[in-house]
């Protein structure tokens, strides 16, 4: 005799009891996930916005002949523990540029220091006395210290001073070096996956060089910066901190990336296409050419750019090759000193001054900006380019 | 069967790789001729000392139960067996005098005599014109944009999809319908001018008014081109094929004209297979 309904769910009551439990723990895991998330990003953005604000000042600047040896000299005395320092490089500078200055007396906004600029945005500001926070105070009620948006993070390069510190030296340098990465990681890579996957015999070597560039993806990146160090730098002579040591360095940890995306791409394409190119009589290398890797396209595309954000968020390879240097000016060649932004972001972490913690966390937000968008050309260029068959 | 039946004789002991009868409608002359042809995969033989002559402008059908080695003997005429690794050939395999397995011979310019239609229409994901001028084009035989529209027209024409994708020749290959697909392979196949085309079940995975379609088709083609096609509907083989071949377990077991074996198969097996005892 079989049982009846009602002794069935008896039985089952347990199994149900137990997937829901399942469930439930899945969608905790999930909820953990995405609130670690937003706390991470929430914190980044209260930290990091502010770096996007700078205290200026409105003063009336003196182009003396003195003020030509000594910028500071061409402000009043009594502002000088409110104007930045960099006045003292930079009004000698102006008035080298423009002869015509001299003897001339105009207001205009200059940086305030980073002392100002903190105690404005509400944080501790030590070297300020009581007499200075009457005057700064003072000064914004009267519409002379004014907070605005930080151009300078973005147009200016590495500073000791926090408020003219800016990223453009950084980003600069990461450009260039993701380009020395990907114009020798990308070729390279999207060769040997082709080589490997369309006309490479399945024999011992072959198996030996597929699980080699396997394990190579799963090496530590800073073994990476050691080989950069012994091989391009030392034997080769490449100039260190340099984008195209930085790049190459990259490219070696990039490539087995790349090898990996590419042949999965690859293999994805269906083997009825290659059955009707050989079919109509094309070569091997035609199958390949005109009817595989266009298929193939936008897996490598994506492959490729997801390699590319990972290197660019890579910190320990370029610490090894000399890329975490302090760059004021603008890099302007690949055999340059350069940094990168996440090897900024770890410098300015290490400076000691309270002006540089939004500086470090801006610099992340610059960063994370960058990864996002490079990840969404990713997904847009496969649903642009993805074909159906 | 036909009136002419009892003009056709049954020959005991025929000629090496000729079949039992003659068809006296068809054309005999030779297109490919086959001796000896073994083949391995690794070491398992599926192809056991085959010899057969292929006429030209006739439609030989290869019939017999999954395995036996028919679609595998179709690969070795245009030699795609070459993209399997562990495959190994013994024989010969003749076309216009020259061995197609000799390693002067370039299997480029033998796919180029000798086409092939698959069993799944696998047109190329690009447009209906890219898909018929893609080979045209690669083996240099149009050069002026006027000449490749005209052949891509002639290929349509021939197979029958002219009038039903004139006004989308831009639109992608893959658009069309299982069937429509098909004869798109079919005019792929043609517009290089092949001598031979193979076809390796061509309306398997098709409805019965495709299949019809392609097997009209088949029939007016084997004007111009000699046909090879496998086949497990021996309905269709006993409607299309002019000559058939009946393999079994690596083997030929007998190759007649279509009539005469569908009526009279000389052979138990042959007889056993085509009245549906097994297979």
């Amino acid at each position: 005799m079989s049982d009846s309904f009602d002794q069935i769910s008896q039985q089952l009551k347990r199994r149900h009891r137990k997937s829901a439990r399942l469930k439930y723990f899945s969608m905790g895991a999930l909820g953990l996930a995405a609130m670690f998330l937003l706390i991470f990003f929430a914190d980044m953005l209260n930290k990091g916005l502010p770096a996007f604000k700078q205290a200026m000042v409105n003063v009336e600047v003196n182009y003396s002949e003195e003020a030509s040896r000594s910028g500071r000299a061409a402000i009043d005395r009594d502002l000088s523990s409110i104007v930045s320092r960099s006045v003292v490089r930079v009004i000698p500078l102006e008035m080298r540029n423009d002869p015509s200055l001299l003897g001339t007396t105009q207001t205009r906004w200059v940086l305030a220091s980073a002392e100002v600029d903190q105690y404005l945005k509400g944080n501790r500001a030590r070297r300020l006395d009581a007499d200075d926070m009457a005057r700064i105070d003072s000064l914004v009620a009267s519409g002379q210290i004014e907070m605005r948006f930080n151009s300078g993070f973005f147009s200016r390069g590495d500073s000791k001073m926090a408020e003219l510190a800016g990223i453009m030296s950084a980003v600069v340098g990461t450009v260039m070096t993701m380009i020395v990465t990907l114009a020798i990681a990308f070729p390279i890579g999207v060769m040997t996956a082709i080589y490997l996957e369309e006309f490479a015999p399945d024999n011992r070597l072959t198996q030996l060089i597929e699980i080699n560039i396997n394990n190579l993806a799963a090496i530590p990146s800073i073994l990476f910066g050691l080989l950069g160090l012994a091989i391009f730098i030392n034997f080769f002579g490449v100039p260190r901190s340099s984008p195209l040591v930085g790049g190459m360095t990259l490219a070696l940890m990039t490539l087995p990336v790349i090898i990996i995306s590419t042949r999965t791409a690859l293999r994805s394409v269906p083997e009825s296409i290659r059955h009707a190119a050989f079919g109509v009589g094309c070569s091997r290398w035609q199958v390949v050419k005109d009817h595989v890797l266009p298929l193939a396209m936008p897996g490598i595309m994506t492959g490729s750019i997801i390699g590319l954000a990972q290197a660019m968020g890579e910190t320990a390879p370029l610490i090894i090759v000399g890329m975490v240097a302090f760059i004021p000016d603008v890099t302007a060649s690949f055999t340059e000193a350069a940094t990168v932004m996440p090897a900024q972001v770890f410098t300015w972490s290490g400076e000691p001054d309270r002006a540089f913690v939004e500086k470090t966390a801006g610099g992340i937000l610059v960063l994370l900006a960058v990864l996002i968008s490079l990840n969404a050309s990713a997904v847009l260029l496969r649903k642009k380019f993805e074909r159906r068959w | 069967m036909s009136a002419k039946m009892p003009e056709m004789t049954y020959q005991s002991n025929p000629e090496i790789g000729q079949p039992y009868t003659r068809n006296e409608m068809a054309c005999h002359d030779l297109s490919i001729r086959v001796r000896d042809l073994n083949l391995w995969y690794g070491k398992s033989q599926a192809l056991k000392g085959l010899n057969i002559d292929l006429f030209q402008k006739n439609v030989t059908a290869l019939i017999g139960p999954s395995g036996c080695g028919k679609s595998t003997f179709l690969r070795c005429l245009n030699r795609m067996n070459d993209l399997i690794p562990s495959v190994r050939i013994e024989g010969l395999v003749e076309m216009d005098g020259r061995d197609v397995n000799a390693s002067k011979m370039d299997e480029v310019a033998l796919r180029r005599r000798v086409g092939m239609v698959f069993q799944k229409p696998n047109p190329f994901p690009k447009s209906i014109y890219e898909n018929i001028a893609y080979a045209p084009r690669m083996h240099d035989l149009v050069s002026r944009k006027a000449d490749q529209d005209e052949l891509v027209e002639k290929a349509l024409r021939d197979a029958g999809l002219w009038n039903e994708v004139k006004d989308k020749l831009q639109e992608p290959g893959t658009s069309l319908s299982g069937g429509q697909q098909q004869r798109l392979c079919i005019a792929r196949a043609i517009a290089v001018q092949p001598d031979v085309i193979l076809m390796d079940e061509p309306t398997s995975a098709l409805d019965p008014i495709s299949t019809a379609t392609i097997e009209d088709l088949m029939d007016k083609l084997k004007e111009k081109f000699t046909i090879v096609t496998v086949t497990h509907n021996m309905q269709q083989a006993a409607r299309v094929a002019d000559y058939t071949a009946f393999f079994h377990l690596g083997e030929i077991i007998e190759y007649n004209d279509t009539k005469v074996m569908f009526s009279t198969p000389a052979q138990k097996k042959t007889e056993d297979y085509i009245s549906g005892r097994y297979g």
